[in-house]
């Protein structure tokens, strides 16, 4: 099979990842081995969209070279061979997150699976699904509840789901050092809450939230879970069952994978209680000129020729995150992380968002340079080969909150180095200099 | 510090992203017809709040103000200080020949050379003509211009 299938238990780790072995990691990545305006690629842009290994780069390639077919359907050898390689794809996947097969649907990306949720709930509303799918059925005097960090993908959907339902939106806030006032929660989720949406780890502050405290939370009240695990599955261990939480999206190219596939974990029963989102071809039993009935989930949740090149290539990439160790990566990048924010604070004129230097980060930090806007700073860090994020990182509530319109993001994966980190630490020390607003 | 950089940060542009000329949406003279546009660039939160005033005298109308609000990069706030500082005072059918010539400038990639004749300080803006992501930041202000002008008639 040309689908690495999931270890049933993970090799036991090594020593802790240390700079050699990541340069060894390194050499895995052709991308990282190209030069930007003259100077080696420092790429600190991987909450964005990581870096391929070339094993996935190859399983992608192998596929089409060798199983290229529809899957689901048809008789023939490779139709076969592309529907064997498409499951043990999901296999593999939901292993990765201690989910079963069944429960993972595949998703164009994190926040189509996010809307796949709140699509179904409303077609619920409407009526639609089988009789268990009242549990989702939304309208006044309902409450969803989001958190202040969200992002866009995270947040929208849910006020969508409250306009069409007459549901009301309501958000826990965030304190001054980045996470959540759980307090405020407490008084937030109540008897009215239907559904808790909200962030394993901050895409902007770099918080890892408290899931188990939230879900137990919510889940007294009868509410649903819902979590966006598009920046904890790349970086740490998560294991869905352990956390509880009813659902839970992330997304492919932030975990070494390609772009145009991402994952919707759901619990079984939950999944196939809900009526579908998105109908067509592939996910009915039986079709009359008046009506359809679907197949139960996943295939209920996937109308339509499916991801599969994508979803193959992503197996591989979990396989490559498995091989290393996800204990050890995020290790590193804790590592990384913490000596991204004790930099940043010792440079004058910057103000990093999020937990401080020493409190539980990921890897990542988002900051603000006095003076100078992040577009400019991400183009003088450019000009020398850095690639970081600018903008508002689609979270323009929690810039607000901050008091800022945009942030700078340097972000790591399991194939930076701590000379990456000081390469990165050493150009953002000269930005103010060159904007002319210090000496 | 690269040639590059510099090319694209000219100490000109650089000192206007401080002075910010014509910042503060100022009152029209009494009688010069009027108008406003916000521009918004989506994708980096840059914002722009211009307004223009034309000064009608039958057979020739002349740009009599050019105030704006906004926040940004230091692309977008120096050009539209610089914008403020060529446009006031122009003929409006000159002002318009400008903004067309500025952006094919800034379009160009950065195969046409800026004529200093023409642009002014505006020239120094070339350099941000081989950077396609940062154009838009270079043209907010003109295009705002552009569609002050039109409410204004």
């Amino acid at each position: 099979m040309p689908v690495v299938s999931t270890p049933a238990t993970l090799k036991p780790a090594p020593a802790a990842l240390d700079n050699a072995e990541v340069l060894r990691i390194r050499n895995d990545f052709p991308i990282l081995g190209r030069p930007v305006n003259g100077h080696p690629l420092v790429y600190l842009d991987s909450g964005a969209t990581s870096q391929n290994p070339a094993s996935v780069l190859e399983a992608e390639q192998e596929f089409y070279e060798q199983r290229n077919a529809a899957v689901h359907r048809g008789a023939h050898s490779l139709a076969v061979e592309a529907t064997e390689a498409f499951e043990a794809a999901r296999e593999a996947v939901a292993g990765f997150v201690g989910a079963r097969g069944n429960e993972i649907i595949w998703t164009s990306n994190a926040t189509e699976a996010i809307n796949l949720v709140t699509y179904a709930f409303s077609n619920a509303t409407a009526g639609r699904g089988p009789a268990a799918a009242q549990q989702f059925r939304l309208g006044p005097g309902d409450e969803i509840v989001a958190t202040e960090m969200e992002h866009h993908a995270n947040l929208i959907p849910w006020q969508e789901l409250a306009f069409r339902t007459g549901a009301t939106f309501r958000y826990i806030p965030v304190d001054d050092d980045g996470g959540l006032r759980l307090e405020e929660a407490e008084k937030v989720i109540g008897p009215r809450t239907r559904v808790l949406a909200f962030t394993h780890a901050s895409n902007v502050l770099g918080t890892i939230n408290p899931v188990r405290t939230l879900v137990e939370l919510a889940h007294a009240q009868g509410a649903f879970v819902v979590l966006d695990a598009c920046q904890s599955v790349p970086h740490l261990p998560v294991d869905v069952k352990e956390l509880d939480v009813d659902f839970a999206a992330f997304s492919g190219h932030k975990m070494l994978g390609p772009t145009g596939i991402g994952a919707l974990y759901g619990k079984a029963a939950l999944l196939n209680a809900m009526p579908p989102f998105l109908t067509g071809g592939s996910m009915i039993t039986t079709v009359t000129m008046e009506q359809a009935e679907y197949l139960p989930a996943p295939q209920r949740f996937e109308a339509g020729t499916q991801k599969i090149s994508q979803a193959v290539a992503l197996a591989a990439a979990v396989n490559y995150l498995q091989e290393t160790g996800m204990d050890r990566i995020h290790a590193w990048e804790t590592h990384l992380g913490q000596r991204l924010v004790a930099g940043l604070e010792a440079i004058e004129g910057i103000r990093v968002t999020g937990p401080k230097a020493g409190s539980e980060r990921i890897g990542l930090a988002a900051f603000d340079v006095d003076g100078v806007h992040s577009h400019d700073v991400g183009q003088f860090l450019d000009d020398k080969g850095i690639a970081v994020r600018v903008g508002h990182h689609c979270a323009q509530p929690l810039h607000r909150r901050l008091g800022l319109v945009s942030t700078t993001r340097a972000s790591t994966y399991l194939y930076n180095t701590t000379d990456d980190v000081d390469a990165f630490l050493d150009a953002v020390a000269g930005v103010r200099k060159f904007f002319g607003v210090a000496k | 510090m690269s040639s590059d950089l510099e090319q694209l940060y000219q100490q000109i542009i650089l000192d206007h992203a401080r002075a910010r000329h014509g910042s503060g949406l100022a009152e029209a003279p009494a009688g010069d017809r009027v108008g406003e546009s916000h521009m918004l660039n989506p994708t980096c939160g840059d914002e722009i709040t211009l307004r223009a005033s034309v000064h009608d005298a039958g057979d020739l109308m002349t740009i009599s103000g050019i105030s704006w609000e906004g926040q940004g990069c230091s692309i977008s706030m120096a050009s539209a200080s610089v914008l403020h500082d060529m446009g006031t005072g122009l003929r409006r059918q000159d002002l318009l020949e400008l903004v067309d010539h500025f952006r094919e400038v800034m379009r160009s990639r950065g195969a046409l050379e800026a004529d200093e004749e023409i642009l002014g300080d505006a020239a120094a803006f070339s350099g941000v003509a081989r950077y396609p992501a940062r154009v838009k930041c270079a043209m907010l202000a003109w295009v705002a211009l552009e569609e002050a002008l039109l409410a204004a008639g």
